[in-house]
């Protein structure tokens, strides 16, 4: 693949890159320039690429480069953070009308882009909300467009609007208004027609439904495959009508995407859904931040750089998952996993990168652990023997009161640590599956 | 309707108002330059990538293009703009058998992933060869997609062609075999297999094309083979990916370039011809029947370098 020689080229680029301390601008340039054909390659426009990297490179130019990181890397990492912050962090929902108000959907976008199909997996979104949703028919010139949503409405168990193709896709969505108000329907989704940004015919019909409708969400539907024409696509329907959100559809694909950085950067406007497949229930939540590292595709570098920041030793790593199969997981252990922890920046950012870890493990294991626990676990352990730590079954009643005096806390919270030091072990027997291969593997004993 | 005008003659009005950015930047390139040099090419590699055309595939273009300026002794910017008009010109040349299936008794299986254009260009191409006075029949193979042949049948009926079809979710092979079966005995010049879109990182549904190819060879070995790929006109790099993995599980004799009446380049297909040697045999200039013309290189890349 093209992307293959561009990823060779940039670790060739590193290796040559040989400055200490701080980033000097020929580190900057030579690894921007990398950089920009990465995401070039990615799709993101031209435009939008340049300056993206003027705005690094004059961020970058002087930093000081993190230990354990070479400069190209100590470059990626500034890139990282920049797309994420482009990209935005936060996870955005459509917006739902107040007091008793319709929540009005309108979906547009080009040809094949994926409405209909997105039309249909978001009343099967809304409907998991307790929402009462209505599909509407506006596409009245592709073939068996209307049959297509019906099909999907069908599926869905969602009713489809439509007054066949003989009328004016304004009258339609107007009388669907109506049908709504009268049936108690409180989400009503418009399917339209796809059409050319270039189009004038056919963009003055959308903004003539917006007219006579208050449409609170106009989403634009983007196939993520699309190249350096996003950013004309997206900014003329932006323009012309206004778009609110977007979703990127065909994201199950092996596409880099950067299509949705370009729709980003030039309408500011946020991406909520993600197309992940044909089924009506591929459709999920977008996460910004994930699509940042997606678009730079340079995956292995930006672990290399999380495991440097976070000073993971490798060794001590698979030494305690090594443990920890075996149960010989003792109080020498946990002491270490706990200061690699405090490296990683915080029990919550560790939980949120567990993969598979649902939200009631993540309060179970949030509300065993708090920050302040913390330093008195540390203090017990402390107080222990080295006999003690590397045998926890050594702790009789009478050594635990010393410990408690030891560490200056109460003979419960030790008892109690100690009780949960046990459950973790068990539970910690579970989790190595749980843990993602990419992270390290590192085990926490919580 | 409006008077009918072609393609080229749209895409070059057109190129004065939508495509001015690039119009634009490929004038700043040759005519902004006095001298052949470093930010000369500079420029010009930005210009091409913004076309779509791809990092590597640019990046060879201009390599020929600093070669020949050294060979040849050119001096001159507007000189590279002649020289990369027939470069690129010569290399997406067709041969002269690119439309066989045309004339013969044949099975056109089309693909490609999920809204492309598919459909809509078995609907264009039916038309066309009927009314260039061959039997044609479509088959839709695309059992998957909600009303997928409900939309088939709408455009065989504008075609004015038979339809042979399954329900929805049976087996796409079945609906081949039976379509090979009704084309053998209805005499048929041209099947046009209309297949469901399917993305080329999913195994199980490349395999099914790979099945669908073999009821073909086996129910009808004495039929021309023509594959063709369409590609969405307004996709990026990954237009190349989708044009080689489809190859390895079937073997492309064309693409179909669609949705050029918007305001993408479709340079990836130079990136495609270049690396995979895939002529464009088609492309796709609107959604109406007539709006399919055989591709014509010397009139594309004029028309993606045309400037004022
Ligand atoms: N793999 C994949 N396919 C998708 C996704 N979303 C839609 N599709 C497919 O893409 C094709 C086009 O989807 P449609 O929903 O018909 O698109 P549309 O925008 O309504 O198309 P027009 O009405 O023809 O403009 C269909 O084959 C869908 O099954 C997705 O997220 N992943
Ligand atoms: N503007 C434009 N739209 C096209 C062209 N070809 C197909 N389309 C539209 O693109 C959408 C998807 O086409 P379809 O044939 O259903 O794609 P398939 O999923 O690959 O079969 C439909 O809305 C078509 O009308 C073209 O050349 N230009
Ligand atoms: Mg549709
Ligand atoms: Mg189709």
């Amino acid at each position: 693949m093209a992307f293959d020689s561009l990823s060779e080229k940039l670790q060739g680029v590193f290796k040559n890159l040989r400055s200490k301390g701080r980033l000097s601008e020929a580190d900057v340039k030579a690894a921007l320039k990398e950089v920009k054909m990465a995401l070039l390659e990615a799709d993101v426009n031209f435009k939008v690429v340049k300056q993206f990297t003027n705005a690094v490179t004059e961020r970058a130019i002087g930093s000081d480069v993190m230990n354990g990181l070479n400069p190209g890397q100590m470059v990626i990492k500034i890139v990282n953070e920049e797309l994420v912050s482009l990209m935005g962090s936060e996870v955005t929902d459509i917006t739902f009308g107040t007091g008793g108000a319709i929540t009005t959907i309108m979906m547009v976008g080009l040809q094949g882009a994926g409405k209909t199909t997105t039309t249909a997996k978001l009343a099967g979104k809304v409907k998991q909300k307790g929402k009462k949703p209505l599909l509407v028919a506006c596409d009245i010139y592709r073939p068996a467009a209307i049959e297509q949503l019906q099909v999907n409405g069908k599926k869905q168990d969602v009713e489809v609007f439509s007054l066949g193709d003989k009328e004016k896709p304004v009258k339609i969505a107007k009388e669907a208004m109506d049908y709504a108000k009268k049936n108690g329907f409180d989400v009503v989704i418009f399917d339209t027609a796809g059409r050319l940004h270039i189009d004038e015919d056919m963009m003055n019909e959308l903004e003539s439904i917006k007219s006579n409708i208050d449409i609170l969400n106009t989403i634009l539907v983007v196939d993520a495959m699309t190249g350096q024409d996003a950013v004309n696509v997206s900014s003329t329907f932006d323009e012309k009508i206004g778009i609110d959100g977007v979703i990127i559809t065909k994201l199950d694909g092996d596409t880099r995407g950067g299509a949705a950085l370009s729709i980003k950067a030039v309408t500011g406007k946020p991406i909520l859904y993600a197309g992940m497949g044909e089924k009506l229930s591929d459709l999920e939540q977008f996460h910004p931040d994930r699509m940042a590292s997606r678009i730079l595709g340079m995956g292995d570098v930006l672990s290399l750089i999380e495991k440097a920041e976070a000073e993971i030793d490798k060794d001590a790593a698979l030494k305690l998952s090594k443990k920890v199969k075996k149960a010989s997981f003792d109080f020498n252990d946990y002491l270490l996993s706990m200061e690699q922890m405090k490296k990683l920046g915080g029990l919550s950012s560790i939980l949120g990168m567990m993969p598979g870890m649902n939200s009631s493990q993540m309060a179970q294991l949030e509300g065993a652990v708090d920050d302040k626990k913390l330093s008195h676990i540390e203090a017990i352990i402390l107080s222990m023997t080295p006999a003690e730590r590397e045998n926890p079954k050594l702790l009789n009643p009478s050594r635990k009161h010393r410990i408690a005096a030891g560490a200056g806390l109460d003979i419960a919270e030790v008892n109690r640590f100690v009780k949960q030091f046990e459950q973790s072990k068990k539970m910690m027997k579970r989790m190595p599956n749980m843990m993602g291969k990419g992270k390290g593997g590192f085990p926490f004993p919580f | 309707m409006a008077e009918k005008i072609t393609f080229w003659q749209r895409l070059i009005k057109g190129l004065t108002k939508t495509r001015d950015n690039f119009i634009k930047s490929m004038d700043y390139v040759f005519n902004g330059f006095t001298n052949i040099d470093d930010d000369f090419y500079e420029e010009l590699e930005e210009v091409l990538i913004m076309g779509d055309i791809g990092v590597r595939t640019t990046e060879n273009i201009i390599d020929d293009l600093k070669d020949a300026v050294k060979k040849e002794h050119i001096k001159e910017p507007q000189e590279c703009k002649d020289f990369l008009i027939n470069e690129i010109k010569q290399q997406m040349a067709l041969d002269e058998t690119s439309y066989d299936f045309e004339n013969k008794t044949s099975v056109v299986l089309v693909i490609g992933v999920n809204g492309v254009g598919k459909t809509t260009t078995i609907g264009k191409l039916a038309g066309k060869l009927k009314a260039n006075g061959k039997k044609v029949m479509v088959a839709g193979a695309d059992t998957f997609r909600a009303a997928a042949s409900d939309q088939l049948k709408e455009w065989a009926e504008r075609a004015g062609v038979d339809f042979v079809g399954g329900p929805e979710g049976s087996d796409p092979a079945a609906v081949v075999y039976d379509a090979v079966h009704a084309a053998k005995a209805r005499g048929v010049d041209v099947l046009l297999v209309d297949t469901a879109g399917r993305l080329h990182n999913k195994k199980n549904l490349m395999n099914e094309l790979s099945k669908i190819g073999n009821t073909i060879s086996k129910e009808f070995p004495e039929a021309y083979r023509e594959t063709l790929i369409v590609l969405d006109g307004t996709t990026g790099q990954n237009a190349l990916v989708q044009a080689k993995e489809f190859s390895e599980v079937t073997d492309i004799s064309g693409i179909v370039l669609t949705k050029l009446d918007g305001t993408a380049k479709g340079g990836i297909a130079i990136a495609i011809q270049s690396e995979l040697k895939l002529p464009v045999k088609y492309i796709g200039v609107g959604e109406s029947i007539d709006d399919l013309e055989k591709f014509n290189p010397e009139e594309f890349v004029n028309a993606l370098f045309y400037s004022e």
